[in-house]
């Protein structure tokens, strides 16, 4: 059985059905994937075959007793370092958690389990999640399995390269800034982030947590349809998880809506710093929604400008105290110079975390301190609310909006590394569906003359998934795109 | 010049709660170090707070019962700061919108003796929020250990206005308060199992002055003596201060119990910077107005206001009521014996007296104090033992010795005056016989009786008592000799 590590979920789950394959055979595949690809791309930071193979074995036995769960039964899928599995590694990318094996599973784990999936392989990100382009792992840097010279994306690139090389069914990542739809984006693949609050973020280790939400990569938007259909939900663990409301049943809803619908595109998202060829991409996307009826609505969305300083103020506070536990008393990295309790957690705090973390500690350490709360981390607040507010009139008139992903394709190694600045800026079309806390889609559009994947941003109403995914997969089933593989 | 002290006091009480503040990690004093934690108390990677409702009902409570409005929403903020008991390095507490706002306490200063009730007055609350504990670091020769046990335990902190001016007031204040949260359930506040932990603010100024002097912070009392002793040295160290002309520097000071003196921690230059700001992981919690109705409902009457009762309307006397209504227990035992046998006076009397009594007593052999639901006494076994007295079945005499027989044995008064034949004896012809025995045998008492001296019938009746083994019915001999002697 050739390519199996290809194949969609849905693809799988049929042959799984009709017993032309079997859960082993398929995580067997992905396994041999990895073993012969992840040397160039590195996206795994760890992998535990073993354990796989048992949950494969499981799956199969399952469905044997006729006792199979659904689509995800014996689906292998891979999963972000920063997602708690119980018994495995637990590290964010950082030298800060070297040694530490989570005791318990995710909740979003737990209902993967539930739904019958095998649990594979720790994805490599930015260290604690913080970065665009996986430069900022601790332990190695990613390639995009396009062009291995590039970068693919972050913070999780891991997730996204071993999608875009076959090294998994599916994976699950985390989005803070656009950390699931960017990497997406640039290695050609489907990256969804959900409304905040329909996924538990228990069990995901804490960068800015109104801002975070897990999230699935996938081959096609009916797989991240799946995802989401099998991790949605209240949690008792997660005060800030919320019942869903209207449409899940999202594979469904892929089936029964058709459109035509009303498209909003932001002039705001089309100017300055944005790569020529992408702009020439979306721009043919969005005509391919007009040539299918689709109505396209030009809109404003006029604070999107700080949706960038704002985030970095927001985010970088709640980092700071989130990322406080990590001191070097209980559980992580134990400076050997640490003589008292001061220095035990300036020394260990200062080996244990890499620089863009330490920039971001020190940036949100400064605008929560007394006498600058007002002017930044208020004011920061209160600017998030125009962002939410620019959206929601936006949605008075349109049922999703389209943007690019991404402003460029995925960039060399190294080329932004020194300038953070630059770096934040690759997050410019993502972050403020974060800071409105929206659901938000990327799907292949295409690639650039040198063959580097380019993504189109879909974005939904909150709770406005079911839409969503329909409005992506009508583009999808249209195009080619997502059926196209790198060669490795 | 004249100073008059200014004191605020800020109470931290340790809420009784089955379960933490944030999970259902159980929480019981004395059990073994690190055993009542789990991954959300040790603040674990990707773990969340998850709010204990019942904590949030109990501190609603506690500020109904202490005269606070109840806020229509509170909120919960991070405090941020380092410190190695702490397991995330930020406390949950509530900083901007606390549950309880305002509030008043009635105190009852100490009387001239304890026989006569002292002066009562009001001091002003500021606020009740709720916060959790951390964990507890003892210090060894050479290592430092914690146990994070107490770690997340709900604490409402109740902190109250600059409004009293002595150590006597707030030694009133805090057996005042704890009172009122012992009988409200709301805590233990066993002052030596931590759960009840005191802040003292003194400042001085010159006596008729409005404006408040520069304050300084005592930390962590932790018992009432504790308290007097600290406030009274710290006014005495800053008269002397201010009475060489200097001034006192802000700062937080640590009482030291060995010496009896304090000393510096930190000043206000180096005070910590918390960083405080509202909690992303947490939602605001809107209290139901219903659901505080109920609580309200629910309060006991105030110890106070119940010791004014028993004094007003059952004529009881200030030594009996303030031994009675300390004690909600003690007080309730009381009043379900008056359902039996509606005699307040001679009930309180053998509660106050001899049952507490007996109670000591069992706790001097004993190993822990005894409390009257330990014991085999019920309401019902005081008020049948009085209603027979009154009833003149048995004399108070005997009374006493069937008193001790029921505390030990836990039968029934009657039913040991039965068994024991311990009837008062009522057959006139044996008594009149040993009445003209004793008037023959001592005719100096009688003489002295004769010439108005009414006591000198006592030294008749020993005899006559002496001979029944005190059976006698008192009022009938009483009768019988004053009969006889007229007689005579």
């Amino acid at each position: 059985m050739s390519d199996l590590h290809f194949k969609t979920i849905s693809e799988l789950a049929a042959m799984l059905a009709a017993g032309e394959t079997t859960s082993v055979e398929i995580t067997q595949a992905v396994i041999d994937r990895t073993a012969a690809v992840d040397a160039q791309v590195k996206a795994f930071l760890s992998t535990d075959t073993e354990d796989a193979l048992a949950q494969a074995k499981a799956s199969d036995e399952r469905r044997a007793a006729g006792k199979a769960l659904g689509p995800l039964d014996g689906i292998p899928i891979g999963i972000k370092d920063t997602l708690a599995v119980k018994d495995q590694p637990l590290r964010c990318a950082s030298k800060m958690l070297e040694n530490y094996v989570s005791p318990y599973d995710a909740t979003c784990i737990v209902k993967l389990r539930e739904a019958g999936a095998v649990i594979w392989g720790r994805l490599n990100m930015d260290e604690f999640a913080m970065g665009s382009s996986t430069e900022n792992s601790a332990y190695q840097t990613t390639a995009n399995p396009w062009d291995l010279e590039t970068i693919p994306g972050g913070s999780s690139g891991g997730s996204a390269a071993a999608m875009a090389a076959g090294e998994a069914i599916a994976t699950l990542g985390t989005d803070t800034g656009g950390s699931i739809r960017q990497p997406a984006a640039l290695c050609g693949v489907v990256g969804m982030k959900p409304t905040y609050g329909l996924i538990s973020r228990y069990g995901l280790v804490a960068f800015a947590s109104s801002l975070d939400q897990v999230g699935p990569f996938a081959r096609t938007v009916e797989d991240a349809a799946i995802l989401m259909e099998a991790m949605l939900g209240k949690d008792d663990l997660d005060s800030t998880s919320i019942a869903p409301q209207g449409e899940t049943n999202y594979s469904e809803a892929l089936k029964t809506k058709k459109g035509p619908w009303k498209l909003g595109v932001p002039q705001e998202f089309f100017g300055e710093g944005i790569d020529p060829e992408v702009k020439a991409n979306i721009e043919k996307a969005i005509d391919w929604y007009k040539s299918q009826g689709c109505e396209i609505v030009d809109i404003s969305l006029p604070h999107s400008e700080l949706a960038v300083p704002v985030y970095y103020i927001v985010a970088t506070a709640e980092a700071s105290s989130n990322l406080a536990r990590f001191d070097g008393v209980r559980y992580s990295h134990r400076s050997e110079e640490a003589k008292d309790a001061m220095t035990l957690f300036t020394k260990s705090r200062g080996e244990g975390f890499g620089d863009e973390v330490k920039r971001r500690i020190i940036l949100g350490t400064y605008v929560l301190s007394s006498g600058y709360y007002d002017a930044y981390y208020l004011r920061a607040q209160k600017v998030r609310r125009l962002i939410l507010g620019d959206f929601e009139k936006a949605f008075e008139q349109v049922d999703a909006i389209l943007t690019p992903t991404s402003p460029t394709p995925a960039f060399k190694r190294g080329e932004r590394a020194d300038d953070p600045l630059a770096m934040y800026l690759s997050d410019v079309y993502t972050i403020s569906v974060n800071l409105a806390g929206l659901p938000a889609i990327s799907v292949p559009s295409g690639f650039t003359e040198s063959g580097l994947p380019i993504g189109l941003q879909v974005i939904g109403k909150a709770f406005g998934e079911a839409d969503m995914f329909a409005v992506a997969n009508a583009f999808e089933k249209a195009h080619d795109y997502a059926q196209q593989t790198p060669t490795l | 010049m004249q100073y008059e002290a200014v004191i605020g006091l800020e109470i931290h009480v340790q809420i009784k709660t089955r379960t933490k503040m944030f999970t259902a990690a159980p929480y019981e004093y004395g059990a073994a170090p690190n055993t009542l934690t789990d991954a959300v108390v040790l603040g674990l990677p990707g773990t969340l707070p998850v709010l204990n409702h019942t904590a949030i009902e109990k501190c609603a409570k506690l500020g109904l019962m202490l005269g606070c409005e109840i806020a229509e929403v509170c909120k919960w903020d991070r405090k941020n700061y380092f410190y190695p008991d702490s397991p995330k390095n930020y406390q949950l507490t509530q900083n901007e919108e606390p549950l309880c706002i305002g509030g008043k306490v009635e105190i009852e200063l100490p009387g001239p003796s304890r026989n006569v009730e002292g002066e009562h007055r009001w001091v002003a609350l500021n606020r009740i929020h709720l916060e959790e504990d951390p964990g507890k670091l003892t210090h060894e020769a050479f290592e430092t250990v914690i146990d994070f046990n107490r770690a997340g335990v709900p604490l409402a902190e109740i902190v109250t206005e600059p409004d009293m001016s002595s150590s006597a007031e707030a030694v009133a204040f805090l057996n005042c308060l704890r009172n009122m949260i012992v009988y409200a359930g709301i805590s233990d506040c066993d002052m030596e199992k931590g759960q009840m932990r005191c802040d003292a603010n003194v400042s001085l100024r010159p006596v008729g002055s409005d404006k408040l002097g520069t304050r300084t912070e005592m930390k962590n009392l932790n018992s009432i003596s504790n308290v007097k002793a600290a406030i009274e040295y710290e006014i005495e160290r800053q008269t002397e201060i201010l009475e060489e002309g200097g001034s006192i520097t802000q700062e937080t000071r640590r009482w030291d119990v060995e010496s009896g003196t304090s000393f510096s921690l930190r000043s206000k230059e180096e005070a910590h910077d918390y960083r405080y700001f509202p909690d992303p992981d947490l939602m605001p919690v809107q209290m139901d107005r219903a659901r505080v109705a109920e609580l309200e409902a629910e309060l006991p009457e105030r110890p106070l206001d119940k010791q004014r009762r028993y004094q007003e309307e059952l004529g009881l006397p200030f030594t009996i009521t303030s031994v009675l209504c300390v004690d909600r227990e003690l007080s309730e035992f009381f009043e379900e014996a008056l359902k039996t046998h509606n005699a307040p006076k001679q009930i309180a009397n053998y509660i106050t007296n001899d049952l507490l009594r007996e109670l000591s007593a069992v706790s001097e052999h004993g190993e822990s104090a005894h409390s009257v639901s330990q014991s085999k006494l019920t309401p019902a076994h005081i008020a049948t033992l009085a209603k027979i007295i009154d009833e003149g079945v048995i004399s108070k005499q005997i009374g006493k010795e069937v008193f001790t027989e029921m505390f030990q044995t836990g039968e029934m008064p009657d039913a040991i005056v039965e068994k024991k034949g311990l009837k008062q004896s009522n057959d006139t012809g044996e008594i009149e016989a040993l009445c003209r025995e004793a008037i023959a045998g001592n005719a100096k008492a009688v003489g002295q009786f004769k010439d108005g001296n009414e006591k000198a019938l006592n030294a008749l009746k020993g005899p006559v008592m002496k001979a029944t083994k005190g059976k006698a019915n008192p009022a009938m001999l009483d009768q019988l000799l004053k009969k006889l002697i007229d007689e005579g």
